[in-house]
């Protein structure tokens, strides 16, 4: 089997794209990106709705066709090796992509079946796989009737059938509630423990920082940046410092001490009133630990300090000068998705 | 680590096909079974037309027949096997427009399985329904007096509408892949059916037709089925009708099959 040359590195590459553009008319759905996956890491591609990721997923799955370059998957060209290249991956799509009429047992079955298990086989890894994502007692129900996160875990499970060695994970906890998002984090975090390589879209910082080990990040069909989650982090400044004081009439006065205060290096604070929160961007733990002992030296009584990672808006302020076109859906992580019912 | 143990092969061998078409038919009927509603209208059209036709129409229609409803009984119901085989048919292109709205689709489009299977599991099983529906028609069109003289002809009508179905059944899993929804692959065929049924000798012989009308109907494959299924199923001529039943199959199968496969492959 034809595999790709190794990097200077030593890690194989699982995922290779060049100059991948697709067009649809006159919108550019991905205007030339470029894109190297590691074996056995866990790629993020972070980006708002319409920045091209749902395209990139259905490319690499071979769903759809690119309009110029290339890309290779496992070893196998998207174009000239469609089939043996789907032997190879899983697919998770924004929306769980199971039969909804059909029990949680018979969707694994027939995945099984079509990936040319024999019966045995089939029903032996339907029953394993719904073991592993603690779906046996919801074996027989109609998956319709399954929960959200139900339905993602199925979802996971059926992409895992054929031992994939790549992943797609398109958007996999969109719409769901924070717990049933850990729920599928811990899932997804297992399936990279067994090795197998996994490229996800996302577009929570937050979910990218739990699962990715490297990022791109997208925005309009190109590639505005990418690297390691912590490098790209300190490229785009730090953390929120989220500073609660058990009186909330003290919220403007300890704003007001803490711009100035001026810790080198520290813009300007935001009054989060709703929640009776003081918030402050750091950019380090010395920054952190100034300004907690700034606060106590003042007497203050604090309800709670928790630290934020910026959220998809602040990254691409920060990368592009511009916010993400589509605010309303890629709101802050930790603040909108509580709100989300499923 | 499991790509390098794995050998995937590029083609897939007939017998993959058809184990691949046996999995998917498996959850067409698994469907059915989930949704027991769906099977309604295969088991109430052909009871309600029946019905409606012998006893509504049934007694002027049948006296211009020169043989009262008793006559037209008999003209109908082979007339029937032909109505159903075409508006069942449909059924099969809003199935399809829902698998492609879940998502589902694009799963089965990602697994190494040739692009025909599952257009043919689902022809599999609605032909299925439709014998299903035709056994309800027969036993609806006995007790309404209908006498079955050729049962080799029966089985010889169902058999070429079954032919006829299958074809029109690519046009409608088009529709299913190329419109938006099962609304409006539901209003299009309705748009398409309508005409076709009515402006057919299906339910009433043409003659008294205008001339304009006749130049259509006659060469309208509902009627030629129909007149087919007649001859099969009561007696009179039937080979000219046979012939050009036949012929629009495998015309609208020839052109259609491989353009409902190439919009499924592409469909983005």
């Amino acid at each position: 089997m034809k595999r790709i040359d190794n990097r200077p590195d030593g890690g194989q590459l699982a995922v290779r794209v060049r100059g991948l553009v697709k067009h649809y008319g006159e919108t550019k759905a991905l205007d030339g990106v470029d894109l190297d996956v590691r074996e056995g890491t866990v790629m993020g591609v972070l980006g708002p709705n319409g920045a091209g990721k749902t395209t990139l997923v259905r490319i690499l799955s071979t769903l759809i066709t690119p309009t110029s370059g290339e890309a290779v998957v496992a070893g196998y060209d998207v174009l000239r090796q469609p089939r043996q290249l789907r032997r190879v991956i899983g697919l998770t799509g924004q929306y769980a992509s199971v039969d909804e009429k059909l029990p949680g047992w018979e969707n694994l079955y027939l995945i099984g079946r079509l990936l040319d298990l024999s019966r045995k086989d089939a029903r032996a890894r339907a029953g394993e796989l719904l073991e592993r994502f603690s779906l046996t007692d919801a074996a027989k129900r109609p998956a319709s009737t399954y929960s959200g996160g139900m339905r993602r875990r199925l979802d996971l499970a059926a992409s895992m059938i054929g031992r994939p060695s790549v992943l797609f994970l398109d958007e996999p906890t969109t719409g769901l509630d924070p717990r049933t998002r850990n729920e599928v984090w811990d899932e997804v975090k297992a399936m990279v423990g067994d090795g197998v390589t996994v490229l996800l879209t996302t577009q929570y910082m937050e979910e990218a920082e739990q699962l990715a080990s490297e990022l791109t990040v997208v925005d309009r069909g190109k590639v505005i940046a990418g690297g390691g989650i912590e490098e790209l982090k300190a490229k785009v400044g730090g953390r929120t410092l989220r500073v609660r004081p058990a009186d909330p009439g003290q919220l403007r006065p300890l704003a007001a001490f803490l711009d100035e205060l001026g810790i080198t290096g520290l813009a300007s604070t935001t009054v989060d009133t709703e929640r009776g929160a003081v918030l402050v961007p750091i950019l380090s733990d010395e920054q952190l630990t100034a300004v907690v002992g700034a606060v106590t030296a003042q007497g203050v009584t604090l309800a709670s300090v928790t630290t934020e990672l910026p959220s998809l808006d602040e990254v691409f302020l920060s990368l592009t000068g511009h916010r993400a076109s589509a605010p309303q859906d890629a709101a802050p992580a930790t603040d909108a998705r509580e709100e989300v019912a499923v | 680590m499991s790509a390098a143990t794995v050998t995937p092969d590029a083609r897939i061998s007939p017998r993959a096909h058809l184990r691949h078409t046996g999995a998917l038919i498996r959850r067409n009927l698994l469907w059915i079974r989930q949704d027991p509603e769906s099977m309604f209208d295969a088991v109430l059209m052909p009871v309600v037309f029946t019905l409606l036709f012998v006893y509504v129409f049934g007694g002027s229609i049948g006296q211009a027949l020169g043989g009262g409803q008793d006559g037209y009984v008999q003209y109908v119901i082979p007339g029937m096997i032909a109505m159903m085989s075409m508006t069942l048919s449909q059924g099969v292109g809003t199935g399809f427009s829902q698998d492609f709205n879940s998502g589902v689709m694009d799963r089965f489009r990602s697994l190494p399985i040739g692009r025909g299977s599952v257009l043919f599991a689902k022809i599999t099983v609605e032909l299925a329904r439709m014998l299903f529906a035709t056994t309800v028609l027969m036993i609806v069109a006995v007790l309404v007096g209908f006498d079955i003289e050729r049962w080799g002809g029966l089985l010889a009508a169902v058999g070429l509408s079954a032919a006829f179905a299958s074809s029109i059944m690519w046009v409608f899993l088009t529709l299913g892949v190329v419109l938006k929804n099962a609304q409006s692959v539901q209003a299009m065929g309705f748009l398409v059916l309508f005409p076709l049924q009515f402006g057919s000798s299906i339910f009433a012989p043409t003659q008294s037709m205008p001339g304009w009308l006749q130049a259509f109907t006659d060469y309208n494959p509902l009627s030629t089925l129909a007149d087919a299924a007649r001859g099969l199923m009561v007696g009179g001529p039937v080979a000219h009708d046979l012939w050009i039943t036949l012929g629009w199959s495998v015309a609208i199968t020839a052109v259609m099959a491989p353009v409902a496969i190439h919009k499924f492959r592409t469909k983005s």
